[in-house]
């Protein structure tokens, strides 16, 4: 079985214990913090693991490249302390469960787009900056075969991941690619950092969407007329997990010429989408989750932004259509960099 | 030479009729799993006076009428059991009157759901009405013929109770109108007057709607739609009473099916809110969902799955695509809510034990007074063995209905004929007498609702 490498000693020399200290929703001074992550480490209960809001920061606040928030989630499970309500837990476990057979395997040896559970947003990997690519999990029917199963972090459910990743692994290798271009950053996250720190092999190379489009709209440099728009941007939760990866955002931004608003809530300090909040058992999750949008919108707004771009689909859905209402308009980091070489996306209006 | 053709080519023209093998082959069967039956003729008739020519043609002719909306009940409702001639309403397509302040659409008989939702949110924003789950194609007529449900259900109830006025072609070929309008005072009201509702849930077997007036409500600015997930049946009965009590939801569908993986063996409950503004929709959720579920929540036997801005109407049922094939046809119900839970677990069994993948769903009626409990079936239209299976289940089911106490909804004639063998004789009697007079020939949709 694969074990999480947690090293308490780290802990132990930890000057910051940065991990809950930072924390954005628990008020934890160093004290409180060093004798909590002990007690989460030693396997006992702790309120933190009672209050966490899963919202994975914690593992870029460490300083010492311990994995703080999937120690949480470790012993959540261990001790049945789950964040949300059991139903929720067995809806997500069977949602990944593929469902339509088997998925058809190509062989590419060269780089790969994976879609992963987003098969459907095949709209968004078109035009100049996809040309040439093999996209693999094309098929909405079949993908979760290629679901990195990294969210059952929300659920409490480590052992989930660490049971269904290998077989996932096992079928993106089957397309024998050279380069794994990650369309969610969850997957990036999952085989760079979740990965390594289990134990799971993996045997190709992952590459961050955003380092992808980076690479492509250098290609096309030529081609590419300034934006303009005031941007925010919204950082999934998972993004946590590559915090090196982060700057291709600004980088991006740069490239293109959209006008990056400055912003209380950004980079480490960005709040998450709340989707996974609102359905917590803690008393007041949704308005939790309700205050936290607001926050963050507010923000938004006060910086001026006109656009705000998203990485992950699942914090589109959950803020899309409140921004809208804000006049702030939600897009795809790959629909901006499509708009910036003078291609139109799709439902462009 | 046809005489019937000539002269249903008289009536309507040569384009609207056909009595080609590929018209009649398309008209012969509908989606579910009824064994097809051609008609001698398909005829498309534009105007009133048009159906009043053919329904007096087909006296004469002693042959028989089959009235088609959508053609989208399922249960082979609108196939000509006996042949005869088929009516395709669809051109019958106007929107004859939008009245804003007192609330009703007066629509011609081909007017489908679609085309009322798309009519109403151009012009009037402010209006809507309560759509089926059915595909849009579906017709208004049709609908309420079926005592349908749709998507306001849970405070306004069944469509059939939301008609305001009809005009009816009656078997002989006289037209006639129900509610107000029958004394010129316009489509506002289907009361007071002695009630004649006589047609209505009779499958067309009484006469044909040519014109229906029906009730619209006030359409919110912001509509969309929140899901509560149950982990045990037993909870929902309790748990619809509640949200009906508040008075703050559109609909309430409780559902589980095998396939998604995800929406097996729990029930998740969709609530459909609207408002005129964000303080008002906060207001709602609040009350709906901690108010009233968060003791689920706190025991962790219950979950907010979150709000979805923007409707999607209609929400139907992806379920026929699950099963390789498309085929998909449903026992529907109407049954206390209480009996949830044996809905869900008998008619899981059933399924089961013919290798379908369960799906089933319960829309609430009225503030929890009946909800409409539907089993679905998929089976691949490509294998005969698959329908077979469905339509076993589907015979089960009705069979079901009945033991638990229900009432059959739009039941085939097999269903019709399990009802009829327990229905009150007074009542069986008092529906021969009705029919027989009303249709003396026999000549309407014949196979459904044989009383006479
Ligand atoms: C995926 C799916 C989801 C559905 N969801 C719902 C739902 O949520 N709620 C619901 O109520 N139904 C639902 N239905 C059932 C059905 O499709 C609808 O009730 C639909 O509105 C029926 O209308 P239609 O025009 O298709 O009727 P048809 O099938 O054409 O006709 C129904 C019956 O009425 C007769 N008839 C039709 N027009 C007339 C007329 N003008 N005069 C006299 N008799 C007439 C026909 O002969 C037939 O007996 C669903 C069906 C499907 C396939
Ligand atoms: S998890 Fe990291 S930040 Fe937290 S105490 Fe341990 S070493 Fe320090
Ligand atoms: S995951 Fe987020 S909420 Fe939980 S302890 Fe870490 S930083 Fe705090």
């Amino acid at each position: 079985m694969y074990t999480l490498k947690f090293d308490i000693e780290k802990c132990h020399n930890c000057q910051t214990q940065a991990c809950l200290t930072r924390c954005q929703h628990l008020d934890i001074d160093r004290e409180v913090a060093q004798r909590e992550i002990r007690k989460i480490a030693r396997g006992e209960d702790s309120f933190i693991l009672h209050d966490c809001l899963t919202c994975y920061a914690c593992e870029e606040y460490c300083t010492m490249g311990n994995h703080p928030f999937y120690l949480i989630v470790e012993q959540q499970e261990a001790l049945n302390i789950p964040p949300v309500p059991r139903p929720l837990i067995q809806r997500a476990v069977n949602l990944g469960v593929p469902f339509r057979g088997e998925p058809e395997i190509g062989e590419v040896h060269g780089p790969v787009l994976n879609m992963a559970a987003f098969s459907d947003l095949i709209g968004l990997i078109q035009g100049r900056l996809f040309e040439g690519l093999t996209v693999i999990s094309t098929d909405d029917r079949k993908m979760f075969h290629y679901f990195c199963q990294l969210m059952y972090l929300h659920y409490a459910r480590s052992s989930v991941i660490k049971e269904r990743l290998p077989g996932v692994i096992n079928t993106i290798n089957r397309h024998k690619p050279t380069e794994v271009i990650c369309f969610h950053d969850e997957c990036y996250g999952t085989y760079t950092s979740y990965c390594p720190a289990v134990g799971i092999d993996v045997p190709f190379t992952p590459i961050h969407f955003f380092e992808f489009l980076h690479r492509r709209l250098t290609e096309l440099k030529e081609a590419i007329r300034p934006v303009g728009f005031k941007v925010a941007y919204q950082r999934p939760c998972s993004s946590r997990l590559s915090p090196d990866k982060h700057h291709f955002v600004r980088d991006i931004f740069e490239l293109i010429g959209a006008r990056y608003v400055e912003r209380e809530y950004v980079d480490e300090n960005a709040l998450c989408c709340a989707g996974a909040i609102q359905g917590q058992r803690r008393e007041g999750s949704r308005k939790r989750a309700i205050e936290m949008q607001r926050k963050n919108i507010n923000d938004m707004k006060k910086a001026g932004a006109e656009v705000c771009i998203f990485n992950c689909p699942a914090c589109f859905q959950t803020l899309g259509s409140l921004l809208s209402a804000e006049d702030i308009k939600p897009m795809y980091m790959s629909d901006l960099c499509r708009l910036a070489i003078g291609e139109k996306p799709m439902e462009w209006r | 030479m046809d005489s019937i053709y000539e002269a249903l080519v008289n009536i309507v023209g040569k384009e609207y009729v056909s009595n080609q093998p590929e018209e009649l082959y398309i008209y012969s069967f509908d989606l579910g799993t009824a064994e097809p039956c051609q008609p001698q003729y398909v005829v498309s008739p534009r105007a009133t006076e048009h159906i009043q020519g053919i329904v007096r043609l087909a006296n004469k002719e002693k042959i028989p009428i089959v009235p088609l909306g959508g053609g989208l009940s399922l249960a082979g409702l609108a196939v000509p059991l006996k042949g005869g001639i088929l009516l395709d309403l669809k051109r019958m397509d106007s929107i004859i009157e939008v009245n804003e302040n007192a609330r009703y659409a007066v629509v011609e008989c081909g007017v489908s759901q679609g085309q009322l939702t798309s009519y109403l949110e151009k012009n009037y924003p402010r209006l809507t009405h309560s759509e089926p789950g059915a595909p849009p194609a579906a017709t208004l007529a049709g609908n309420v013929m079926i005592h349908g449900q749709g998507d306001l259900a849970q405070p306004y109830g069944f469509n059939s109770d939301l008609v305001n006025g009809l005009e009816v072609v009656l078997p002989t070929g006289e037209v006639c109108h129900i509610g107000s309008v029958a004394i010129g005072a316009g489509w506002f009201t289907n009361h007071p007057l002695p009630d004649v509702g006589l047609f209505l849930g009779w499958c067309g077997t009484t006469g044909i709607i040519t014109k229906l007036s029906i009730r619209l409500f006030p359409c919110k600015r912001i509509r969309g739609v929140g899901t509560f997930v149950l982990e045990h049946e037993d909870l929902v009965p309790e748990a619809v009473y509640k949200l009906t009590h508040t008075q703050m939801a559109e609909d309430i569908v409780a559902f589980s099916s095998a396939i998604p993986p995800f929406a097996s063996e729990l029930q998740q409950i969709t609530v459909n809110i609207a408002a005129d503004s964000e303080k008002e929709l906060e207001f709602k959720q609040e009350i709906l969902w901690d108010d009233t579920l968060g003791e689920y929540i706190h025991r962790g036997e219950g979950a907010y799955l979150g709000f979805v801005r923007h409707l999607q109407r209609p929400q139907i049922s992806k379920t026929s695509d699950y099963k390789k094939g498309g085929g998909f046809e449903y026992v529907g119900s109407i049954v206390p809510i209480q009996r949830y839970p044996e809905c869900y677990r008998k008619g899981r069994e059933i399924s089961e034990r013919h290798g379908i993948p369960y799906t089933v769903t319960g829309r609430c009626v009225g503030a929890g007074h009946s909800m409409m409990f539907a089993w679905t079936f998929a089976f691949n239209r490509a294998d005969p063995e698959t329908i077979i299976q469905a339509r076993k289940a589907l015979h089960e089911t009705d069979d079901l209905v009945l033991q638990l106490g229900g009432v059959i909804w739009k039941p085939g004639t097999y269903g019709q004929k399990l009802i009829l063998e327990r229905l009150d004789p007074g009542t069986k009697e008092l529906m021969g007498k009705i029919k027989r007079l009303i249709d003396p020939n026999g000549i309407m949709n014949p196979g459904n609702w044989e009383v006479a």
